[in-house]
């Protein structure tokens, strides 16, 4: 019994916000990869909206060069591609300002990050989108254009509130996605909640306690996001009866 | 915005008009158009006046709604001429709009109606009215708000202004994009086989808003199957067989005394 209790009192003390508890990192930790999850998918959002009406507007050159852009980048594993971007992008734009007679500069973690996964969403919502944009009765469109409607404006207007409800749940996952795919950028270094919960493991050796804690707050934050996105999703299927079996 | 009448062509040289006729609203001339291979509209004129109520009939595949969305350019024409007062659509050679700007400002003044009333499903039927007029015409919001609620109130839509178009009738429906379409003040109405997707005792209410529009001297090309509807309100009817005009004239001699067989055989054949 007081094993346990000793056991209990070790593990909150390892959790402690404040050295030399672990619980201030790995909150840090989780912090940055809120950031990076929530600029990779506004940055992929962007993408993928551009994509998508590149992709069912746009000529024969921009059609072309977007399917090799989600070809490529949904072919290659993500860890892939985070190390092939971080490390030559990182090179190639030292080697550039090195021509140039400037100094290296060292690429912050947090920008790369962002840049990385963006990429990779922006592939994925580039095909939720499209997909959603084709799900849109053509009807309203045509009731638009045929009020003298212009282009801009029908697509902010018209296109994007209609398609969001469409979109949303496949948006949600990409969310999801991107708050884990975040782990991934362990392997360069960076100090998101995976690589901080490696770092508080291995110097305390309480695995367990530290995994338990990492994976609690991946939950936490999962079911935060779910229930947001049911929010959204609830309003943009505004003034659309509900379908049940 | 300038007026579009300062534009407006002499029609003195046409022959069989009276001098001074009321203005020209939509003119549609030699309008040809093929989908593929397929020719759909083989050589159409139409005009319509202020005041005009046109209507358009034929069997299905006759090329009249293809006819009526040609005039706003949803269907781009493979040759011809449109003049919507008196104001040439400039084309390109595929019979796409060669100047944006001008057919938006066409569109604005030619009110669609659709057989799918085609509102916009996330906008309650107020904000269906005036979103064109605020967004598009730069209407200030209170008065465009103050129009939409009396369109709404004439079409008998009054305590719908707050509900979303999936829960009215395809009726009601209806009547509201009719209103959505008169928001906008337009010149003419366009109407594309407005009560076709309706159940029959829906018909009649939306009929009754037409002919109450036709009533007040609206301009209108009214593409229909309802034969006692258009014999009723028409100024002009024409009938369209295989994309061409096979017959027209006032609507008494045309449901009358038809003059062709296939169109004693269609009035025959609808009833």
């Amino acid at each position: 019994m007081t094993a346990l209790a000793g056991a209990a009192a070790s593990t909150l003390d390892l959790l402690q916000l404040a050295p030399p508890g672990w619980g201030g990192n790995l909150l840090r930790g989780l912090a940055n990869s809120v950031l990076i999850a929530a600029g990779a998918f506004g940055l992929g959002l962007g993408l993928g909206t551009l994509g998508a009406f590149g992709k069912l507007y746009g000529g024969p050159v921009l059609r072309d060069l977007l399917a090799v852009y989600t070809t490529v980048v949904r072919a290659v594993p993500e860890l892939v591609l985070i190390l092939i971007l971080y490390y030559a992008v990182t090179d190639s734009v030292n080697q550039i300002l090195l021509a140039f007679g400037y100094e290296r500069i060292q690429i912050s973690g947090l920008a790369a990050g962002i840049a990385v996964l963006g990429v990779v969403q922006g592939a994925y919502a580039t095909e939720v989108l499209r997909g959603a944009i084709q799900s849109v009765p053509v009807g309203q469109i045509e009731a638009a254009r045929a009020m003298g409607m212009p282009p801009g404006l029908l697509a902010r207007r018209v296109t994007l509130p209609l398609m969001l409800a469409n979109a949303l749940p496949g948006l949600a996952n990409l969310w999801l996605i991107a708050t884990k795919d975040t782990a991934l950028l362990a392997v360069v270094g960076f100090a998101e909640l995976t690589q901080q919960t490696r770092q508080a493991a291995g110097a305390t050796k309480a695995y367990f306690t530290f995994f338990m804690a990492a994976g609690l707050l991946y939950l936490l934050l999962s079911i935060l996001s779910t229930w947001g996105f049911a929010r959204l999703e609830r309003r943009a299927r505004r003034g659309l009866p509900e379908v049940r079996g | 915005m300038p007026d579009p009448r300062d534009a407006r062509e002499t029609v003195t040289d046409m022959p069989g008009q009276a001098a001074p006729a009321r203005d020209e609203a939509i003119r549609v001339e030699g309008l040809r158009k093929s989908f593929g291979r397929l020719e759909v509209l083989k050589g159409v004129s139409l005009t319509a006046r202020e005041g005009d109520v046109v209507a358009v009939i034929g069997g299905s595949g006759s090329g009249k709604s293809t006819m009526l969305r040609c005039i706003n350019f949803l269907e781009h024409p493979s040759a011809g001429r449109i003049v919507i007062g008196g104001e040439t659509v400039a084309m390109k050679s595929d019979g796409s709009p060669a100047d944006r700007r001008q057919i938006e400002r066409i569109r604005q003044s030619l009110g669609m109606v659709f057989q799918q009333f085609n509102l916009w499903t996330h906008r309650t039927i107020l904000e269906n009215l005036i979103e064109v007029p605020v967004h598009v015409l730069g209407v200030p919001r209170a008065e465009a708000v103050a129009r939409a609620e009396a369109l709404l109130a004439r079409v008998g839509l009054a305590e719908k202004a707050q509900s979303y178009p999936a829960f009215l009738s395809g009726g009601q429906q209806q009547r509201a994009a009719i209103a959505r379409a008169l928001c906008m003040a337009p010149r003419a109405m366009l109407f594309d086989e407005p009560t076709s997707a309706l159940d029959p005792e829906l018909v009649g209410e939306v009929l009754a808003v037409i002919r109450d529009l036709a009533a007040e001297g609206r301009t209108m090309v009214l593409v229909t199957h309802e034969m006692k509807f258009a014999r009723e309100v028409a100024s002009h009817v024409i009938y369209l067989h295989n994309g061409v005009i096979e017959e027209e004239g006032p609507p008494d001699a045309l449901f009358g005394n038809p003059q062709s067989d296939r169109l004693k055989q269609f009035l025959k054949s609808v009833g």
